[in-house]
């Protein structure tokens, strides 16, 4: 059951992705970034991680892409042109060069991970709990937790300094 | 077969068919309760008081030609009314409905799913609950519905915050985000008088964030006083301009399913859910059959004076009715069952009579109004009580 599901929403997950890629519309490749976030979400929680599960749902599908499709829906953008002539240099090397990035970074995971028996059966992981994480956070990664919250504080600075300057 | 699975299944079935009937027949209600405050008499047409409306609104709705304009975007225009419904109701999966029960020797929780992040699982449908409204308005191609869409993204995302920070204050008390155990730990007295429910619960009674949270959610259901995204003299009909036949009773359904969704979270996580008003040896567990009682007394009265001819023979037979009624919460099997349910249910009708008296009694806002309020008065407000909650309970604690 959970490796019927883990396969059906990481199938939808990635033909999601695709679809961001190839559709025209930014609505439609907005929508398809949804359903990767969505499917995203399912994925943790088969994977035990309920409450990151629930946070991917509420900041990513919820929040983030709200304001994604409403700033495309207020700037009424509309479909992607073609970009005629393309160089010949990303004609020859693109598809290639991705090969390679996609097998090195298949390599890094089957030499890092597979074999270190760091793997999660499904069900064998408990610990993503609202109550672990938040203990985790405030403990272990407690340096980079408030160091994420200066770093947000900086980016909100930003955003009032670049909206003052479309006032004056 | 499971018996897990077809347990569940009939409970989702009847938790199915009781949501829709009562989201049917809630446009009755708001209907009949607005007429009255307006001193209107309201439906009255189709069978007595009006009751069978809902049945003919439908069959009309039904019957009507689904007119597809020409210039919309096709899949996002159909796809839309489904993604609201869905998102209206799939929330009631979570939320109890009463506490375990026994029935035929079966261990069964009253309501679908118990999940441990309850709350946060109906705040994470609740944020998706904007989709089917921008994207309906956005795909009707007319730029009343997209400035509806518009609004309405714009103030679900402001209204949002402000609804889950009112929400965290009283989660500090309780130190669960399951809803059972939420609803649970609001059960007790103080001095055997005064319920624990949030709103009255040590060591700080959580009345502000219970207001920060009702005024949140008349926002994101799009409810007067914040109904901006369909202000009728404004634009039209909004978002759902474009729509006729099912696909606007779509929106409909899906516009209670919000406040039905609203009122349960509300009631369940500030007044105390199932959980009476005062304890079961005052008494609360009669009060269902004094209530119905009450108002079989109130049919009789009348069928002694009738107003018309017909009173003295209707009014009696409803009478006996709710007498009956009334009984059946007396019945010592049904009493776990029955009882807990009408406490819970009694208080979700409560709150949402207040939803529809406040869209009787005040105006629309202006959005800037809206946007101001939402972020220099909601949003600062709920914080403040956030961090005093979560003093007094640090302080408190052991």
């Amino acid at each position: 059951m959970d490796a019927i599901l883990f396969l059906a929403f990481a199938f939808v997950a990635v033909g999601c992705a695709v679809n961001l890629v190839l559709q025209k519309h930014p609505v439609s490749s907005a929508l398809s970034l949804i359903g990767v976030m969505g499917s995203l979400a399912v994925l943790y929680l088969l994977l035990g991680a309920e409450f990151i599960a629930a946070v991917q749902l509420i900041v990513y599908a919820g929040a983030i892409m709200v304001l994604f499709l409403f700033v495309i829906m207020l700037l009424n953008a509309g479909a992607e042109r073609k970009v005629k002539g393309r160089s010949l240099i990303s004609k020859l090397i693109g598809i290639p060069a991705f090969l390679a990035f996609v097998g090195v970074v298949a390599w890094l995971i089957e030499t890092r991970y597979v074999n270190a028996g760091a793997l999660v059966h499904f069900g064998g992981f408990t610990g993503g709990g609202p109550l672990e994480v938040g203990r985790s956070l405030f403990t272990t990664y407690l340096l980079p937790f408030e160091v994420t919250s200066v770093l947000i504080l900086i980016a909100i600075l930003g955003a009032i300094v670049l909206a003052r300057k479309e006032f004056d | 077969m499971n018996p897990y699975i077809v347990l569940t299944l009939v409970k989702a079935g009847l938790i199915a068919f009781v949501l829709v009937t009562v989201l049917a027949y809630l446009v009755w209600v708001e209907r009949k309760v607005l007429a009255h405050i307006q001193l209107r008499v309201g439906p009255n047409r189709v069978g007595p008081h009006g009751l069978l409306q809902p049945l003919s609104d439908l069959i009309k709705l039904l019957f009507k030609e689904g007119v597809i304009p020409s210039h919309v975007n096709k899949p996002i225009y159909l796809a839309a009314p489904f993604l609201a419904v869905m998102l209206a109701l799939s929330s009631i999966a979570v939320l109890p409905l009463g506490p375990q029960i026994e029935v035929f020797g079966i261990k069964t929780n009253m309501g679908l799913a118990d999940i441990n992040i309850g709350i946060l699982f109906v705040l994470a449908i609740g944020s998706l609950g904007v989709y089917g409204v921008a994207l309906a308005g956005w795909a009707s191609n007319n730029k009343y519905a997209l400035i509806g869409g518009l609004r309405s993204s714009a103030q679900m995302i402001s209204y949002e915050l402000p609804m889950a920070m009112a929400l965290v204050a009283p989660l500090l008390l309780f130190n669960t985000l399951s809803l059972r155990e939420i609803v649970e730990a609001q059960s007790g007295y103080y001095f055997g008088v005064i319920p624990r429910w949030a709103i009255f619960q040590m060591p700080l009674p959580q009345i502000l964030s219970f207001i920060l949270f009702l005024i949140a959610s008349f926002a994101e259901t799009n409810r007067i006083p914040f109904d901006l995204p369909e202000a009728e003299n404004e634009l039209v009909a909004g978002f759902h301009t474009e729509y006729s036949s099912m696909l606007f009773a779509a929106f409909f359904t899906a516009e209670y399913g919000h406040i039905v969704t609203a009122c349960m979270v509300g009631s369940l996580v500030f007044l105390g859910g199932w959980q009476p008003l005062w304890p079961a040896e005052y008494g609360s567990i009669f009060f269902p059959t004094i209530v119905h009682w009450f108002f079989a007394g109130i049919c009789f009265w009348h069928s002694m004076q009738p107003a018309r001819w017909y009173d003295k023979y209707t009014m009696p037979v409803v009478g006996v009715i709710l007498f009956l009624l009334g009984c059946v919460f007396l019945v010592p099997v049904l009493q776990p069952i029955l009882v807990p349910l009408f406490w819970l249910l009694f208080k979700v009708g409560f709150l949402i009579f207040v939803f529809i008296w406040i869209r009787g009694t005040l105006p629309r806002f202006r959005y800037d109004q809206l946007m101001r309020f939402a972020w220099t008065f909601m949003f600062p407000v709920a914080v403040a009580n956030l961090l005093i909650t979560g003093l007094m309970v640090a302080l408190t604690s052991k």
